[in-house]
């Protein structure tokens, strides 16, 4: 597991809207005292923020009367979590066995490439994420990225700058 | 909907659901799952949908999960009364028109079906409907039967029964084949032991990978003591390349509820849980919308079919980490926490989730269960090979021609899987391996095309059958690569509680790194062996203890390219970049340019009709000059 980067200083008043912030707070409220309520508020709570950094963590922890470090290590140990703002667009380039030996690593690097940002980034104009995952189940596809929910099937190298310039 | 209570109710559900599966007009079925509507399903269905609309005809249209032939997806069935049922394949929303007008003028001419089927196969049932009273029309003769495609010819569908036959938004069409009559005869008809006898006696084993007899399992749960029993589904299928499960709770999640209700009442269960990827929306939507439609049948919650058994059951979502699809962690990340295993002389099955007693199966398990109770032990033992009764679900991906999901009896020849259900390698290339049970199995080289896949044998010959994933790779696969693929997959995936599998793979990955990047050094190999035997003896769970298949693997079968890397520098299937180079062909380069206008490094230069040439030190081997080039005209090696 690789250990995700949170900005500490963050100010989550400028960040968040009151109402998102207003949400959370009920999720908390409906959940608190549920066993084994910690991931479902985790999951909730990212569905209305679309990130989590470390002032959000805290107020979790507080709220479900949980030692933050427990808070902290679920959301650093699965990757469906983010501590980081995301883009406009998460790219998730399928990384599967199936994709892999039909050439996905090659669409990657150029991804990459193009995008200048490594796995797990977001690019400084917010506009994309890069996701590697494994297996989207889209084998019969193979290699395939998906941009947000739309599929992009049997991609080639050389197609990837056309890919990337349909969004924006 | 009132509940149901008695068999009367049962067969009045059963009804419904016959007259909407095999309806009185006609019927298009749009293939929904997952693989259907990455391929564009969705819009052929709103093409459908609005066509009908527009031309304002009779007709129903319906979604059914994956008959399992991706790669000829979107998949569209028409069903006319008394006529054969029509699967066209590859359709496209400008493809609708087209197929419309053929329904309304009941001919086929144009736009051909893949293949047709007379009659529906009720398993559960032991029964064949027809679709059509009296002989094929003229006009459909020559559309192959399901049963003649070379895909479809040697399978056999246990588990995945009703996916792409029923509607899996419909109960009623599940209670039609047969579903949760099983439950009805085992709440009934039979005592706990006896549902655990039939279950042990037919041979079932858990199909998640670890081969264990599931009777005994629950039999052992059974006995364990404590007030609060649980009974958990494994639907975090994490394997890469592998999507059966995902399968079965898209297209027929009332096999996987009904399995869980029998076996809750065999065990003395009164609460379960389904733990499912959260990649998976759509299964745990349609999970979800059928757990809803059993509680309101009362199938479902207190007092079940009226018998006096209560059990209910709640979707428990993964977050992304593959060691979730472990038992013991996934118990723990169903307690809200980071999910680490534990060890194993602990067994869950006394001592599981909130350390309660807990019966753990895979989603491909449960699904089998009602067919064993409604056909009985024998039926099913005497399907498939010595000690390894049934069928097995695989994903059959990758170097194939024929892309999908397949369901085979057990002790099927791995040759009858590629080449006649798989229909070979494609581009006339040559087989290299297939490396089955995800990153903790192994690769089969084509020396044992012949073997027998089962648990054991599979087992026997450095592999294992895992949860049910089939990665076919030909010549131009790297098998260091591959290796090193799925070590740095378990590097990333490892939850690092212990020392063996948090230290011992990373060193693995550097190692395999090292050997890919041109970097490798006399003993290195030597090193990989000795450390893998470590980590198999240290790891505290399965990831950790079977981390080191894909490395022992192809290091037994494929030692020649390990030594081709290290002492040679040399990747001999030209995949390894630190360890080829691309340059152009003086005798057939034309000079076109294109390539030279899609390289992403902009390294190649050449003036117009005359050959071009490659800036090493620029290029980053990606491979979209040779890809590009029309006149084969790029060289690697």
């Amino acid at each position: 597991m690789k250990a995700k980067a949170g900005n500490v200083d963050i100010d989550i008043s400028k960040e968040f809207t009151p109402e998102q912030l207003k949400k959370l707070d009920e999720i908390i409220a409906k959940n608190k005292d549920k066993a084994g309520a910690l991931i479902p508020v985790l999951e909730q709570a990212q569905g209305v923020l679309e990130f989590l950094p470390m002032p959000i963590l805290k107020i979790i922890a507080s709220g479900l009367n949980l030692p933050l470090s427990r808070v902290y290590g679920v959301v650093t140990f699965y990757s469906f979590f983010t501590m980081t703002p995301r883009g406009k667009h998460t790219m998730r380039v399928c990384l599967g066995t199936a994709c892999y030996v039909r050439g996905g690593k090659a669409i990657n690097d150029i991804i990459k490439k193009e995008l200048k940002v490594e796995e797990g980034e977001t690019t400084p104009d917010r506009l994309f994420t890069l996701e590697t995952v494994r297996c989207v189940g889209a084998c019969g596809l193979g290699p395939v990225i998906f941009v947000g929910e739309n599929v992009h099937g049997r991609l080639k190298p050389a197609k990837v700058k056309d890919v990337i310039s349909q969004y924006n | 909907m009132s509940k149901i209570n008695t068999l009367e109710d049962l067969n009045k559900a059963a009804k419904r659901g016959l007259e909407s599966i095999i309806p009185s007009k006609t019927k298009v079925m749009v293939g929904m799952a997952t693989s259907g509507i990455a391929s564009g399903a969705q819009e052929v269905y709103n093409a459908l949908a609005e066509e009908i609309k527009k031309r304002k005809l009779d007709i129903i249209l319906s979604k059914t999960g994956a008959m399992g032939m991706d790669c000829i997806e979107p998949l569209v069935d028409v069903l006319q009364p008394n006529k054969p049922r029509l699967a066209y394949s590859k359709v496209t929303a400008k493809k609708v028109p087209e197929i419309i007008d053929q329904i309304v003028k009941g001919a086929v001419n144009g736009n051909k079906p893949a293949y047709r089927m007379d009659e529906e196969e009720f398993i559960c049932l032991n029964e064949n409907k027809p679709y059509l009273k009296g002989p094929v029309p003229k006009d459909l003769e020559g559309i192959p039967k399901i049963g003649d495609v070379s895909f479809y010819k040697k399978q056999m569908k246990l588990a995945t029964r009703n996916c792409g036959m029923i509607n899996y938004e419909s109960i009623d069409e599940y209670i039609a084949k047969g579903g949760y009559f099983s439950l009805l005869k085992a709440l009934t008809k039979m005592q706990p032991d006896e549902i655990i006898d039939e279950v042990i006696a037919s041979g079932l084993r858990g199909r998640g990978g670890g081969g264990f007899q599931a009777g005994i399992k629950w039999q052992t749960c059974r006995r364990a003591h404590g007030d609060i029993k649980y009974v958990i589904c494994n639907g975090d299928e994490g394997d890469p390349g592998a999507y059966m499960d995902r399968s079965v709770m898209e297209g027929d999640p009332h096999s996987v509820i009904e399995g869980m209700i029998i076996g809750a009442y065999a065990i003395g269960s009164s609460q379960g849980f389904i733990y499912v990827r959260n990649e998976y929306p759509l299964a745990v939507a349609n999970l979800q919308r059928a757990l809803d439609q059993a509680r309101e049948y009362g199938l479902l919650g207190k007092n079940i079919l009226n018998t006096g058994f209560d059990f209910d059951l709640k979707i428990g979502k993964g977050a992304g980490a593959f060691v979730c699809g472990e038992s013991t962690a996934l118990m723990t990340s169903l307690e809200g926490k980071a999910g680490e295993p534990r060890a194993k002389y602990i067994h869950t099955v006394e001592h599981g989730l909130w350390d309660r007693p807990s019966n753990l199966n895979n989603v491909e398990t449960w699904a089998n269960v009602p067919a064993i109770i409604s056909r009985g032990a024998k039926w099913f033992s005497s399907i498939g090979c010595k000690n390894n009764s049934g069928t097995k679900v695989f994903c059959l991906v990758g170097k194939i021609n024929n892309i999908g999901m397949v369901e085979v009896p057990m002790g099927i020849p791995l040759k009858e899987i590629i080449y006649e259900i798989g229909g070979g390698i494609p581009g006339g290339k040559k087989y290299k391996a297939v490396q089955t049970g995800g990153p903790s199995g192994g690769c089969l080289p084509d020396s044992l095309i012949d073997i027998s896949v089962d648990f054991d044998s599979l087992w026997d010959a450095g592999s294992m059958m895992g949860s049910g994933g089939m990665i076919v790779m030909d010549e131009t696969t790297c098998m260091v690569d591959i290796a090193r693929y799925f070590i740095d997959f378990l590097e990333f995936e490892s939850c690092g509680k212990c020392v063996p599998c948090r230290e011992g793979v990373y060193r693995m990955n550097e190692i395999l790194n090292d050997i890919c990047d041109g970097k490798g050094k006399a003993g290195d190999v030597e090193l990989l062996e000795s450390m893998s035997q470590g980590i198999v003896d240290g790891a505290l769970c399965a990831l950790g203890s079977t981390a080191a298949n894909p490395v022992l693997s192809t290091l037994k079968y494929f030692r020649d390219e390990y030594v081709a890397h290290v002492r040679d520098k040399k990747c001999p299937a030209g995949v390894c970049k630190a360890l080829i180079r691309f340059s152009v062909s003086d005798e057939k380069c034309t000079g076109c340019g294109v390539c030279l206008k899609k390289c992403p490094t902009e390294c190649i230069s050449g003036e117009k009709k005359k050959t071009h040439v490659i800036d090493q030190t620029k290029c980053i081997k990606c491979g979209v000059c040779k890809e590009s080039c029309k006149f084969d005209a790029i060289i690697v090696e």
